[in-house]
């Protein structure tokens, strides 16, 4: 008799990082929901856009290196990147910009870097700053949010939408329906006030319910997530609190030139870099200190960036250069073990 | 009063499976035609064996006593023959074979006569522990660690908690469970003997709560002996949590003190023993039994009837798996231990050994292998999960990378092997693998470098003692060059200072010298024709008397004249002359 030798342990917990995209991909269902409620059939067209891209490119890098397709496909972590920039860039930005996107996202980014756990920048995020920086125009209009049109639903079908997006045929109701972000109000106000631009601006005034909404579905998300321990609380926790300390401390010496730090929480990429992208394992810090570093970090970055910045929003940013600091958190924040007086770091013992 | 519960980081709670093995009493396992008792069934030293082939012994007889230090004494555990003495596949990670006494039962299973103590508390401490070593026990937990080593403390450590292990937070195994519901006397008379030994101010019982009933009864007998009271023994209930068991954690949840990394326990005072382990002290004591058998929980899907048996040591799984109705077409792994931490055997005819607490034989369902590992994503579930606190993901990173430095630097070498993250990890990597690669790899490289530096410094040793050698045989060479240099001086010296009329006086001393050799000649002559006559009886002796007086006196003076004409005496010749030693280097 001959039985299977094998080392210990002999159980496994029923859990795969297939399942765990599974899980990510389910928490962005709000976000995707609410983004469609607000800017119409763009978002879920540039999703199963950015889907089908994103398994094309990841197929054709995976014949390339040779690797085996069904192993590598169903893992799920091609979909993550692709819904999470389909969500980010504008709802009505052309076919090619996703193409752009997804080529960056998945092939330099990801593959390039050996694929799957070894790149060090959040795929989603490389795409969207290149994007950005690319492609200023088509990466900034956005619409505005349909409950301020109240016939945005009407003027906007689906055939539209596709005409739109696919062959660059631009309906008359386009440009009633595009606008300036919330952020992109308040960085552009001129010599006004901060609260001269809420009284003025009907995005703020009016629209930004929305923006605050589809950033309460990301937290809806986030929440869901924590719960199923797919991610620690430190790095979003972190982020969001020093986001709000750095705006409260701001707007309480200067409210008159300076956002409330609700409208930092709740408006642009806030949630969905907190709670997605910042806790993306594979380019976050390591260890629960670390992460707090990387949290931080991107929070300062954030809102440094926003403030005194070019650019109105500065998530990507933020993340990207945190991405960059990550190995070095790394070393400098490994966790005290059992039976030792006090953590290790650095890459040597001393002496 | 009830003692604080404190908290390790880390665990998990994977499904338990302890009901089926726990629905029967224990029950005596069969007593097998052959018992196979490997000679090391504990941390340390193998056993020497007592026996040859061909001997008769009886049950509880040593046959192998403890080799070292660290070492356990292994007895029959039941009468027979010896049949065979050497390798036979024991219960080992490696699968490799070991040197094993074979032990042919003649099925009477006669005991040799017990010897108990009657009070052990008359007796020296250090004449109790070396009883129970002569016991050969063994930690009982799964470590087999010699359990008179963790008594016998030096001066140096002061013992004040005793804390016993009950924990048993790997899945599958009720070994110790079923022994407190059953045994609970058992375990507090062991308990007491211990706390005798090690004299401690507080003992602390560690138990999950998954085992109510085991509980129950260990609370009831600790009332009916009153002991809690006399010897300050606190029951401890904690979460059921892996690895809970493992001694460093259940230290941390019962006392808050962690100990220091490479260090023992009692070098912060403490000191663990497992429950099993102190009913194995308390048969031994009290009954005179050493330590041949124990309780072995035969579980898993492929038996059809989960049990503990009580199991003579040496038994082969083979056995306890036909004694609990075991399905072969569905067995798929064997795993001695738990399905955490215990090794998957080969086949069936391993024997049972000290540590052996359980044995599962697992369907392919219930324990499929691994499917094939995905990238690590990083995802941190692992590090949350790490009992030792350490950051596993990193540590794989460095062990694929055989970056062991850094993996050093990680703390490596706290990693306990729990398995907690493997258990979890969503991209099923099997890091304690890489962990346990790892780890080998630098005592490896270790063990290198230590050889090389001996060779090292042995080479350098012989080449500075060549140096030295050749440095003195050169200061030798020098000073004997100096020396010769410096006769050679007085010589000439003494040649040049010699007086031009010696120089005449050569072939005076010559003449001399020639006449004394001819006195003494003819005296010899003289000499030898008296003696001749003298023998003879001739006539004329006084006449030839007179002669060879006359001779002696002219040969001295002769010789008198040549000696002081500046001649050498040929007696003085006897010692060597600074000359001939010079030229004899």
């Amino acid at each position: 008799m001959s039985l299977i030798r094998l080392s210990s342990p002999h159980v496994f917990k029923a859990n795969t990082s297939a399942a765990v995209m599974q899980q990510v991909l389910l928490a962005t269902l709000p976000a995707i929901f609410a983004m469609t409620l607000f800017f119409g059939w763009g978002t879920l067209i540039q999703i199963t856009l950015a889907m089908l891209l994103a398994l094309s490119f990841e197929a054709i890098c995976l014949l390339l290196r040779k690797r085996s397709l069904r192993f590598f496909l169903t893992d799920g972590s091609a979909l993550v990147t692709a819904v999470l920039l389909g969500l980010a860039i504008p709802p009505f930005a052309p076919w090619w910009v996703m193409a752009v996107g997804i080529f960056s996202a998945i092939v330099l980014a990801k593959h390039l870097y050996g694929g799957l756990g070894n790149n060090p920048f959040n795929p989603a995020m490389v795409a969207y700053a290149l994007l950005l920086i690319s492609f200023p125009v088509e990466m900034t209009r956005w619409t505005l949010p349909f409950v301020i049109q109240g016939d945005g639903w009407q003027v906007a079908s689906f055939a539209d939408t596709l005409r739109l997006i696919f062959m660059g045929m631009e309906p008359v109701w386009l440009d009633t329906l595009t606008g300036a972000t919330p952020l992109d109000v308040l960085k552009n106000r001129g010599g006004m006030t901060t609260e001269e631009v809420w009284r003025s601006s009907a995005v703020l005034s009016q629209g930004v319910f929305a923006w605050y909404a589809v950033s309460g579905a990301y937290l809806m998300g986030g929440i869901y997530l924590l719960y199923r321990k797919i991610f620690t609380w430190h790095a979003p926790v972190a982020m969001l609190a020093t986001l709000f300390i750095m705006a409260s401390l701001v707007y309480g010496i200067d409210p008159y030139n300076y956002a409330d730090p609700f409208v930092h929480l709740g408006v642009g990429a806030t949630m969905m870099g907190a709670f997605f992208i910042a806790t993306d394992p594979v380019s976050c810090a390591t260890s629960n200190k670390g992460k707090i570093i990387f949290g931080i970090g991107a929070g300062l970055l954030v809102y440094i960036i926003r403030t005194w910045g070019n650019y109105p929003d500065a998530v990507a940013f933020a993340i990207l250069l945190m991405n960059l600091a990550a190995p070095f958190i790394d070393l400098y924040t490994q966790p005290r073990s059992y039976g030792h007086a006090r953590a290790r770091v650095g890459i040597k013992d001393k002496g | 009063m009830m003692v604080k519960v404190y908290n390790f980081h880390g665990g998990i709670h994977p499904p338990d499976n302890k009901k089926h093995s726990t629905r029967s009493p224990i029950r005596p396992a069969p007593l097998p035609d052959r018992l196979i008792l490997p000679l090391q069934q504990h941390i340390g030293h193998p056993a020497t064996p007592l026996v040859a082939v061909g001997d008769c012994v009886l049950k509880g007889q040593k046959i192998a006593e403890p080799a070292g230090r660290i070492s356990a004494a292994v007895h029959a555990p039941t009468s027979g023959r010896i049949s065979y003495i050497g390798p036979h596949p024991i219960p080992h990670a490696s699968g490799l074979e070991a040197d094993t006494i074979v032990l042919d039962s003649d099925g009477k299973d006669e005991w040799i006569t017990h010897q108990p103590i009657s009070d052990y508390r008359q007796m020296k401490k250090s004449e109790l522990i070396d009883f129970i070593r002569e016991a050969g026990i063994a930690g009982l937990g799964g470590a087999g660690f010699p359990t008179d080593v963790k008594l016998h403390l030096g001066d140096d450590h002061i013992v004040n908690t005793l804390i016993i292990n009950a924990a048993e937070c790997e899945p599958y195994i009720t070994a110790d469970d079923m022994l407190l519901r059953e045994r609970a006397d058992q375990v507090l008379s062991g308990i007491e003997i211990l706390a005798h030994l090690l004299q401690p101010s507080h003992i602390l019982i560690g138990i999950e709560d998954n085992k109510a009933h085991a509980i129950r009864s260990l609370s009831d007998a600790l009332q009916q002996t009153q002991l809690k009271t006399k010897l300050n023994i606190d029951l401890v209930v904690v979460p059921t949590k892996y690895p809970s068991g493992g001694e460093k954690q259940l230290i941390k949840l019962l006392t808050n003190v962690e100990v220091p990394s490479g260090k023992i326990p009692a070098d912060v005072g403490i000191v663990c023993q497992n429950v099993g382990t102190a009913a194995a002290i308390h048969r031994a004591v009290h009954l005179g039994e050493p330590l041949i058998s124990r309780i072995v929980t035969v579980t898993g899907e492929a038996v059809g009837h989960p049990q503990n048996l009580e199991v003579l040591i040496g038994t082969p799984f083979e056995t306890l798996l036909q004694a609990s109705e075991v399905d072969h077409n569905r067995l798929f792994r064997l795993v001695m231990g738990g399905p955490m931490m215990g090794i998957s055997v080969e086949n069936d005819q391993i024997p049972v050994i000290k540590t052996t607490n359980c044995i599962i034989a697992a369907t392919y369902d219930e324990m499929p292998p691994a499917p094939p590992a995905q990238p690590c994503i990083r995802c941190g579930m692992c590090e949350q999960v790490c009992p030792a606190e350490l950051l596993p993901q990193q540590l794989y990173w460095f062990a694929k990378g055989r970056e062991f430095d850094k993996a050093r630097h990680h703390n490596l070498f706290d990693c306990i092997e729990c398995g907690a993250c493997a258990y979890v990890c969503p991209s099923s990597i099997p890091l304690v693998q890489h962990y346990r690669f790892a780890k080998s790899e630098i005592r490896n490289e270790e063990a290198e470098q230590k050889k090389a530096d001996h060779a090292r410094i042995r080479f350098e040793a012989r080449q500075a003692r060549l140096e030295r050698e050749l440095a003195e045989k050169e200061q030798k060479r020098k000073e004997r060059a100096e020396a010769a240099a410096k006769q050679q001086l007085l010589r000439q010296r003494a040649e040049d200072a010699k007086p031009a009329a010696e120089q005449s006086n050569e072939a005076e001393l010559k003449q001399l010298k020639t006449a004394a050799a001819i006195a003494r000649t003819k005296l010899k002559k003289a000499r030898d024709a008296l003696k001749n006559a003298e023998d003879k009886g001739q006539e004329g002796i006084e006449k030839m008397q007179e002669t060879v007086k006359d001779l002696e006196l002219k040969a001295e003076q002769a010789h008198n004249a040549w000696i002081s004409a500046g001649g050498e005496d040929p007696a003085a010749k006897a010692s060597p002359s600074i000359q001939q030693e010079t030229e004899s280097l």
